[in-house]
């Protein structure tokens, strides 16, 4: 594979992983709070495309975000908004509660061996570009990944909500005062990292089409990491971050050989010590905020 | 005796087992200026977060226009009417000076009468006006006071609660804030004032009510803005 063809596998890797950094990171901005079920969200979306596999491609992805979009709601409106005046160290607590209790449950259902989801196994051909194969699912990552990071930051910088959701994220009690509806800002987060989730279901289960319980798990927790490199506190960094995990992965995987890549892992975590112990604020870390919820 | 436009009654707040405001009755007339002074640490902010629902009442009730508001979340309470500049004046200072004058109208009842309202707080403040484009970080201490005041007043509140405006800013800009107050006043807004100011407060408020140590203690007019020995006595009481 060319070293140029790579590079665009990873970018497209990059822009779903950058998907997945906002989507934490929208919550987190609102909320202080790292949610760790997130990645159930997304298993939650593949496993609706399994579900739905004998309907056309369109309706069942409709109802992937319709299930993941009310899966999130939800979750906010029973695990999270009860536990709003609780301690930090009990929210994140939470967070791993739901998410097991979302595994335990696709486990129950689904089995552990895993389902195959082939909604959009069509995008997994190749087109020539002068020489260049590129799949079509790359194109299509990279296209839907841009207009929704594209999409967020025009809802976030030129919406009322998102003015709020800003005013919020800065400032919770302040935005408050003047009128800002918490509960609105906080399950309108929900409802948008609801939506990014399930757009990382559709497009994640084209690359990856097997479907287990912890689909989501290592989903989380990469894009997690290139969260906290790329500083949690501003959200375009974040993403940064979370792209630059999913560039990097891809980037090293078609590097190594394949019995080296059992150890890709350890090498992408062992890259965030290294980023960390340089610049322990995050690769793009400016001045250190102080941490309020509502 | 018809309804106040604001009234406290036997207000307490507490910070775990210390009482930081006890026992506090107030009442505010409608289009009233009145003036909240006091040493510090005697329970003004106190005072001001509990009406706004930012800290809770312990004991006691908070009424606006005769209809209890106790317990309701700080934004209900922001779109009853009431809009609080705080301590600090809290500025975003990563949002524009637009920005910060949109979130205030978050509270607004409705949407009609923006622009007029907008032409009055550029009226009131100028430096406002000219710098909409700029970082809430980018202003001077005195134009960060101006924006807070103008982004309260885009709520087109019936109750504004000031705390300590006068903070930090140099005597002619203090000046220009309590002018602006007055026209505030003047145009038929409510204003319960928290300073630590007295001699400017009691002159300008309509009555000034001295709180120590979570009580009230004194209740003074623009007459006694003159008798040192009062206001002296009034903090060390
Ligand atoms: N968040 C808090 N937690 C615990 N105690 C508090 C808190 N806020 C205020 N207090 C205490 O409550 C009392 C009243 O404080 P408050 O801020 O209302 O006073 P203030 O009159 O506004 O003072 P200043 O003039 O310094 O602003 C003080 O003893 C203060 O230490
Ligand atoms: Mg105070």
């Amino acid at each position: 594979m060319s070293t140029l063809q790579a590079l665009v596998d990873a970018v497209a890797l990059g822009s779903i992983y950058a998907l997945v950094a906002v989507g934490i990171g929208l919550v987190f901005g609102v909320l202080r709070l790292i949610n760790f079920a997130y990645g159930e969200l997304i298993t939650a979306g593949a496993y609706t495309l399994w579900v739905l596999r004998s309907l056309p491609a369109v309706v069942a992805i409709l109802a992937c975000f319709a299930v993941v979009v009310s899966l999130s709601l939800l979750l906010e409106r029973v695990a999270f908004r009860p536990l709003r005046k609780a301690t930090p160290a009990t929210m994140l607590i939470a967070t791993f509660a739901v998410s097991y209790l979302l595994q335990s449950i696709y486990l129950l259902v689904f089995g552990s061996l895993g389902n195959s989801v082939s909604t959009l196994a069509g995008l997994q051909q190749a087109v020539d570009l002068g020489g260049l194969r590129i799949r079509w699912i790359t194109i299509v990552s990279l296209a839907c990944g841009s207009l929704l990071l594209i999409g967020t930051a025009i809802l976030l910088g030129r919406t009322s909500i998102g003015l709020h959701m800003r005013a919020a994220a800065t400032d919770f009690q302040t935005a408050r005062v003047l009128g800002v509806r918490a509960n609105r800002v906080i399950a309108f987060a929900f409802l948008v990292s609801g939506v990014l989730a399930a757009s990382v279901s559709v497009l994640f289960t084209v690359q990856n089409s097997l479907v287990t319980p912890d689909l989501g798990v290592p989903i989380t927790i990469f894009a997690l990491v290139g969260v906290v490199v790329g500083g949690l506190d501003r959200l375009w960094t974040a993403t940064l971050g979370g792209f630059a995990i999913g560039f990097a992965y891809s980037l090293l995987g078609d590097k190594l050989s394949g019995e080296a890549r059992v150890y890709l892992p350890s090498l992408v975590f062992g890259l965030v010590i290294v980023v960390l112990l340089l610049r322990p604020g995050g690769l793009f870390a400016g001045q250190p905020r102080s941490v309020e919820r509502v | 005796m018809p309804d106040a436009m604001l009234e406290l009654e036997g207000l307490e707040v507490r910070y775990g087992v210390v009482a930081a405001v006890r026992a506090l009755d107030l009442r505010i007339e409608r289009g009233e200026l009145v003036g909240l002074i006091g040493p510090n640490g005697a329970g003004k902010s106190s005072t001001l977060l509990a009406i706004m629902g930012v800290v809770p009442v312990a004991r006691g009730e908070v009424r606006l226009r005769g209809v209890s508001i106790t317990g309701r979340a700080p934004e209900a309470i922001a779109r009853a009417g009431i809009s609080l500049v705080p301590e600090g004046r809290h500025i975003f200072a990563g949002l524009t000076v637009e920005e910060n004058l949109r979130l205030g109208r978050a509270a607004r009842r409705d949407a009609n009468g923006v622009e007029a309202d907008l032409r009055r707080v550029y009226g009131l403040f100028p430096a406002i006006a000219g710098s909409l484009s700029r970082q809430g970080s980018a202003l001077s201490g005195g134009q960060q006071q101006q924006l807070a005041i103008a982004r309260a007043l885009l709520a087109r509140p019936d109750v504004l609660l000031l705390d300590e405006p006068s903070l930090g800013l140099a005597p002619t800009v203090v000046e220009s804030v309590f002018a602006a107050l007055e026209e505030v006043r003047a145009q038929g807004v409510t204003i319960l004032l928290v300073e630590q100011r007295a001699q400017v407060t009691v002159s300008t408020a309509d009555r000034t009510y001295v709180l120590a140590n979570g009580e009230l203690r004194l209740s003074l007019t623009p007459a006694d803005a003159n008798d040192t020995a009062r206001l002296a006595a009034a903090y060390l009481s």
